[in-house]
């Protein structure tokens, strides 16, 4: 694949949202909607805005990760690249092509392309079906002519690249610990030699010593393969170690992306500061911790002006009116923030 | 004497199989006001030594042995009336899930009112006063309409504040926290716990705090035990263990977190995973996953596999390690010998 690469394609993002929006009803189906007002019939729906204009880049061989705390979008995010939920609005392009409005028959080759590991290990892998069967699936479905020979031959490959025996096989899920679910959910992932993975809190569901192993796991694939991974987590540290660049979430929204390191050493947007002051670390020198008013609010009645707002210490009349939009820092990072680019915060 | 006294403690579940020990030779003590924190990887043991504190241990599960000591008073085997007097009174409870802890069907004033009224004799209207001054505590706004609300109509956050507001009820002299914060977001997390400490600094609480996060624990314990498998294999002062851990585990689990290594290097993993605890390696549970089994001089340990370490001081710290101990006595000859 990378043999045909010519300069144009180099050059492009792998993956681009635009504007992606995704809305989900409360409301139940039309007869639900129904309400009786004033003696007047009137329909009335109520939304979660779970993510309300998204745009973002991955471009070839980085790992995006993207952080926020729960209810943030971050997770709706993964599946709507990965064609799961069709997009109220907005655009997702892979490699140039846009696939969010295409078939599942069509979206075929590009399932091969890209791949998914989910949270929770215990639920991502069919209970009924045994290892070998879990991992020869996908190559089956991809490569309808591959000899029999060939698919073992290719299980057992990734299974000694992920570091389970291969002659666990015939054994079930339910026979393995939560790392080594993970393992299975991975080199199901890599079998059928994606160039994209979207990681969904991969490693939130294990415990520590066996994250280390799955994110090491994870980097080693990096290496061999050449891969691209959007990542989402909720563990600082983990995008720190992990990330190429980080973008933050807050209501369904990109308020901050910039490089890893940038993003550590000067957090730009209030929230990206309250949220890196959260950390608990293992130091006894830490940064004081930025207490945000309040709570986050509810994706059902999204705030005016920056969904921010709110719990900002340097919110004004216009962070309550207007969207902030995206714009570029001078330390190659984006930010949407009033106050950062009116120069009143640094 | 300590407040609390922790000694020699066995806890097995009777199951088909033989009985499986959860807890072996469980021993620590804490003091008034003091808080220690319990660390330890999923099946290390540390929630049902915190359960075994307040005797929440189910059927079949039972404690096989050991004292635990309560301002002079055994727990263990004490009628259940008398040991309602001790639990969620002198010692209460925080409960990892906030959705789960709370009475769905109630709302947060009857819970509150109910339990004030199970260990005191006092009228409704008192037990609200107490209530709405105990929800001002924790920081809640609006209290007094808080009491009536249901606990589907707080958020997480406000949830387990509440929990820490029942907590704190009847004036606790431990409050035992089983993960309070694994549940909810790190800002939030970060917030509960800095209340959580400030309340048992302003009240003089001692705390118990069980967690797998060493981050949260190098921040408000004091103290701090590591466990696997069922045993306690380190326990010190918290910063001690944080900056030198002697067992080969503790560091371990240190070396492995992300801001340990260099971000994009490989991060330094525990090969392998905790035993189950009902096949238990021989001798030093941790053995078949520790690097120091082989000496630096390329010779074997065969005490690793063969016996149980005993607990060695090593300055302020005590671990649970043929290593460590070798290495304290290789330095002690050499030191008696100048002499």
């Amino acid at each position: 694949m990378n043999s045909t690469a010519t300069s144009p394609e180099a050059s492009r993002p792998l993956l681009t949202l635009k504007g992606i929006e995704k809305r989900f009803s409360l409301s139940g189906d039309f007869l639900e909607q129904l309400q009786f007002k004033g003696g007047k019939l009137v329909r009335h729906q109520e939304h979660v805005h779970a993510i309300n204009g998204v745009d973002l880049d991955i471009q070839r061989g980085e790992a995006l990760c993207v952080v926020g705390e729960s209810g943030c979008g971050k997770s709706t995010v993964a599946r709507t690249v990965m064609g799961l939920i069709t997009p109220s609005a907005g655009e997702v392009h892979y490699d140039g092509e846009r696939i969010d409005n295409l078939s599942t028959k069509q979206l075929l080759p590009y399932r091969r392309r890209m791949q998914m590991i989910f949270q929770n290990p215990y639920a991502s892998l069919n209970p009924r079906m045994t290892i070998q069967q879990t991992l020869e699936e996908p190559i089956r479905l991809h490569h309808p002519d591959w000899s029999n020979q060939a698919v073992k031959d290719k299980v057992s490959e990734v299974m000694t690249s992920v570091g389970i025996s291969a002659d666990w096989g015939p054994r079930y899920g339910h026979e393995f610990s939560g790392g080594q679910r993970q393992r299975i959910a991975i080199a199901r992932a890599l079998a059928v030699d994606p160039e994209f993975i979207v990681a969904d809190e991969p490693i939130s569901a294990l415990d520590v010593s066996i994250q280390a192993q799955v994110l090491n796991l994870l980097m080693e694939a990096q290496q061999r393969s050449n891969l691209t991974y959007l990542f989402i987590t909720h563990d600082l540290a983990v995008v720190e170690h992990f990330g190429t660049r980080v973008a933050v979430m807050y209501l369904g929204r990109v308020c901050e992306v910039a490089p890893t390191a940038t993003l550590f050493s000067r957090p730009r947007h209030p929230y990206t500061q309250a949220l890196m002051s959260a950390i608990p670390r293992l130091e006894d020198d830490r940064p004081q911790h930025i207490r945000l008013e309040g709570e986050v609010p509810t994706p059902v009645n999204l705030p005016s002006g920056c969904v921010f707002h709110g719990r900002c210490p340097h919110a004004d009349e216009r962070c309550r009116q207007e969207i902030p939009a995206l714009i570029a820092t001078d330390d190659g990072g984006q930010v949407a923030c009033h106050a950062v680019e009116e120069g009143r915060i640094g | 004497m300590s407040l609390l006294d922790v000694n020699h403690l066995d806890v097995r579940f009777a199951l088909r199989g033989g009985d499986v020990r959860a807890l072996r030779d469980v021993c620590f003590s804490l003091d008034r006001g003091e808080r220690l924190g319990i660390v330890g990887e999923s099946g290390a043991g540390k929630s049902v030594a915190a359960f075994t504190l307040l005797n929440l241990i189910a059927q079949p599960g039972y404690i096989a042995g050991g004292s635990i000591e309560f301002d002079g008073q055994e727990l263990i085997g004490l009628s259940d009336r008398k040991l309602r007097k001790v639990r969620g009174h002198r010692m209460s409870m925080i409960f990892q899930d906030p959705m789960m802890t709370l009475n769905p069907v109630l709302t947060i004033g009857e819970q509150m009112v109910e339990c004030l009224k199970a260990h005191r004799r006092i009228s409704t209207r008192q037990a609200r006063t107490i209530s709405i001054n105990r929800l001002q505590q924790v920081q809640i706004p609006s209290p007094e309409a808080r009491l009536d609300q249901y606990p589907h109509e707080l958020s997480g956050g406000m949830r387990q504040r509440v929990i820490i507001a029942i907590a704190l009820l009847l004036d606790p002299d431990i409050i035992i926290a089983d993960e309070p914060t694994t549940a909810l977001d790190v800002t939030i997390q970060a917030e509960i716990m800095a209340l959580l400490l400030e309340l048992c600094e302003t009240h003089n609480v001692g705390l118990i705090l069980i967690t797998h996060d060493l981050g949260v624990v190098s921040q408000v314990t004091q103290r701090m035990l590591v466990m696997y498998a069922g045993r306690v294999i380190e326990q010190g002062p918290t910063r001690e263990i944080i900056n030198d851990p002697q067992h080969p585990y503790t560091q371990g689990l240190i070396n492995a977190l992300p801001q340990m290594a260099t971000p994009g290097e490989r991060l330094n993993q525990i090969p392998g995973s905790m035993p189950s605890l009902s096949k238990l390696p021989s001798g030093c549970a941790f053995h078949p996953r520790c690097g120091f089994v082989e000496r630096p001089d390329g010779s074997h340990r065969s005490a690793c596999h063969e016996e149980v370490p005993a607990f060695v001081t090593s300055g302020n710290c005590q671990a649970a390690c043929h290593m460590v101990a070798e290495m304290i006595e290789s330095e002690r000859i050499p030191a008696e010998e100048q002499d």
